[in-house]
């Protein structure tokens, strides 16, 4: 069994069903892309791993760590070392980055049996951390994500992985909101954490983080399913070539 | 600073950090109820002047005619009748720690109260039920002048000051509680401080109700003269009992020119006390003044701290916090009363309401005519942290005067899901996610709080979220 197993998942959200049978594999030191048209699920499929209580699971399982996750609450599967970075972080006035971080990860450390951090000792590693995104220092005394700019927010997450060290990550569009030179450094970030303990699903628009990030598996997400899946040129083909080819592909062979 | 502490002790709870209860034997308590004979008696007891009677007596008759509040919260469980109007620990407040008797040093010490005072206070006081039962203040402090004692220490030994001031803020017939307090006080602080004297660290109180079914009425007095500047803190505990308690004080504070005072509250009642208190400062020209507020516990807390901003150019705040627990009403606010040209005053207040509690925010912006370039602003945000939860404002403004600048913005949310789940992605339970959302939104008044209080408000916060989920 992979490290991270999605089989036949199935989520509706009120009512409606989105992801209609979603099957995936991905082990640590791997590096997957999601892509897929707007509206295909690519979110959903995350929030959906991470326990978001909106997402209604309708069917299947997801195996990570020797059990179905979906049991478990979002704090757990955390604490397990699943993470996500959000399409869109949230806000959470008057609780400083670094108040909210330490709690976060000492919660992590905890879980492993390990012991929590002090306020000095933990301010040394976010310090180290935030140098290596080259994220300014005074972000650790400001209120979580409030009032940052999009690309800061990007950033953010990625510094919550580096310093979560999760065992699998849900990268969803990250790369959106960065400029040119963020890019890069985001990117350096996430590949830098990917190797035999990580591995990551990176969903994305766009060849262009693909650059950084190199592949292993690019996936298609179309109408709730993976319809399709292959090495880094298919993010190269639907690049050139969008996904209308793809779908006029998948009705000719559905009729045929 | 302290989060993983506040985590830890997440799973204590009121009872056992200050709902536990003393076996104490008092020298002395009158009979439960009121009467003039009850008024004559603490008076007596206390060895006061005529003067001091006579204010007492003359309050009572005001009591017994002034009506019961309807405007507020419901008080229709205070029952005059079932209340003991005063208990006496001890015979005199002690100088020392050691001279405290035996039980109630074991009280405070589970407060921490000596352990603050070793560590950063300036003085300190304790009262218990109604006597203060010690008072220190730092020598070098005492040198300069600086009176710090409780208010019945002050009648005896510096009469002239409390007859000058006492009543004079708050009227006896300012309302009903306060004339109550006037007749009934017992205990409460004074502090004097000469002009120009600043006193760096905070002075502070700490107020516990002991007995059932006790009456709490402390007279609390500061006089910050010319230039002067003190920050005063003050604490508050009670057991938990079946039958409610009443805590009514008074607090007056005169705010000289230029000087300046702080006044803090950290209130955490248990959810038997009725918390009826009339705070009010005056402040002359240049002079500032500031209440910072926190409220959490009691049944019902009817509190509305006051700065009447009287010489040109004063400023005042009200910086507030109260939480609401199930079944709790907390009924708080602020009154600006503007009568000066050039006077500024803030006030920003933060409810929480958790379950079927009730924070509603009552104020008054006053300015009168002739008070120009006036600047106020007042903002009041209320959390809501269940369906059941509620929250009401009933902001008033009288502004009889053209040429001011007035500011007002009110917001109700409820703690979001998706905030929730965002921390709760990171490995926080659902019941920290909320508790640190919570923290977060009262984090610009809790700031204001010497760091010791903030670090304990965090965790007061936390114990209160308890049991909030599921
Ligand atoms: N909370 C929600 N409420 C209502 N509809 C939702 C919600 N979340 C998702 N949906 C619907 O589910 C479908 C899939 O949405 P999802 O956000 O997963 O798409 P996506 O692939 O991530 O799109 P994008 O590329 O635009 O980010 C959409 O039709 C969307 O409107
Ligand atoms: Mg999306």
């Amino acid at each position: 069994m992979a490290d991270l197993e999605i089989r036949d998942l199935r989520v509706a959200v009120e009512g409606n069903e989105i992801l209609k049978g979603v099957n995936l594999a991905v082990n640590k030191g791997e590096i997957h892309a999601l892509m897929g048209p707007n509206g295909s699920g690519k979110s959903t499929l995350a929030y959906a791993l991470m326990g978001h209580p909106f997402y209604e699971i309708t069917g299947g399982e997801v195996w990570f760590k020797g059990q179905n996750i979906l049991e478990l609450e979002p704090d757990e599967r955390a604490r397990l070392g699943l993470f996500l970075a959000f399409q869109y972080p949230q806000e959470i006035p008057g609780v400083t980055v670094s108040k909210f971080l330490r709690a976060a990860v000492n919660a992590r450390r905890q879980a492993m049996g390990l012991e929590p951090y002090g306020p000095y000792e933990f301010g040394l590693i976010l310090n180290e951390k935030m140098e290596r995104l080259r994220i300014d220092p005074s972000f650790a005394f400001r209120a979580l994500n409030e009032g940052f700019s999009g690309g800061e927010k990007k950033r953010m997450e990625i510094l919550q992985m580096s310093l979560l060290e999760p065992e699998m990550a849900v990268l969803d569009e990250t790369d959106s909101g960065l400029d040119i030179d963020a890019l890069r450094i985001v990117a350096d970030g996430v590949n830098s954490l990917v190797g035999p303990n990580m591995g990551v699903l990176v969903i994305t628009h766009y060849q262009r983080l693909l650059n950084y990030i190199q592949p292993h598996f690019v996936h298609v997400l179309m109408d709730g399913r993976i319809v399709r899946s292959g090495g880094p040129e298919l993010a190269l083909e639907l690049e050139a070539r969008g996904y209308d080819w793809l779908r006029a592909e998948l009705e000719s062979t559905a009729t045929a | 600073m302290e989060e993983t502490k506040v985590l830890e002790t997440l799973r204590d709870d009121y009872a056992e950090r200050y709902g536990f209860r003393d076996e104490a034997t008092y020298l002395y308590e009158t009979p439960r109820g009121l009467s003039r004979r009850v008024v004559e008696e603490i008076s007596a007891i206390k060895n006061e002047p005529e003067w001091m009677r006579q204010f007492r007596l003359r309050a009572y008759e005001i009591f017994l005619k002034k009506p019961m509040p309807t405007w507020g919260a419901d008080l229709s469980g205070v029952d005059f009748d079932r209340i003991v109007y005063y208990a006496r620990p001890t015979d005199r407040p002690a100088r020392s720690w050691d001279e405290v008797p035996e039980y109630i040093k074991r009280t405070f010490e589970r407060l921490g109260i000596p352990e603050a005072e070793r560590k950063f206070l300036a003085g300190v006081e304790a009262q218990y039920d109604s006597e203060s039962v010690y008072s220190n203040v730092r020598e070098d402090l005492a040198r300069m002048g600086v009176i710090f004692c409780s208010t019945d220490e002050a009648v005896q030994k510096y009469p002239d000051l409390v007859r000058e001031y006492i009543g004079t803020v708050v009227s006896i017939a300012d309302n009903k509680f306060a004339a109550l307090n006037s007749a009934v006080w017992s205990g409460g602080t004074f502090i004097y401080v000469p002009p120009g004297v600043r006193v760096e660290y905070p002075l502070q109180a700490y107020f516990r109700i002991n007995r059932e079914a006790m009456g709490q009425f402390e007279r609390t007095l500061i006089i910050a003269d010319e230039g002067a500047f003190v920050h005063y803190v003050e604490g508050c505990t009670a057991p938990i009992y079946t039958e409610d308690s009443l805590h009514a004080a008074v607090v007056e504070i005169i705010v000289k020119r230029g000087a300046r005072v702080r006044y803090t509250t950290i209130q955490n009642w248990s959810n038997n006390v009725y918390n009826l208190v009339t705070k009010r400062a005056f402040a002359y020209e240049e002079a500032t003044m500031e209440w910072v507020d926190c409220n959490i516990g009691s049944k019902v807390t009817m509190k509305y701290p006051a700065v009447y901003l009287l010489g040109r150019g004063a400023h005042g705040e009200v910086l507030s916090m109260a939480f609401a627990g199930d079944g709790q009403h907390q009924d708080t606010g602020a009154k600006m009363i503007h009568r000066a040209p050039y006077t500024t005053s803030l006030v920003q207040s933060k409810s929480i309401s958790k379950g079927t509690g009730r924070a509603s925010y009552r104020g008054l912006l006053k300015v009168y005519p002739g008070a120009e370039h006036v600047k106020a602003n007042v903002s009041c945000d209320a959390l809501l942290l269940h369906d059941v939860s509620r929250t009401d404002t009933y902001p008033t403004m009288e502004i009889q005067e053209q040429n001011v600048h007035i500011g007002h913005e009110a917001t109700v949310s409820k703690v979001g899901d998706e905030q929730i789940f965002y921390l709760m992605s990171r490995g926080l339970s659902e019941e920290e996610a909320i508790t640190m959302i919570v923290n977060g939104f009262i984090e610009p008044i809790v700031k204001e709080l010497p760091m010791e209080y903030a670090v304990e408000m965090n965790r007061l916060i936390a114990l209160e979220m308890e049991g909030s989920v599921g």
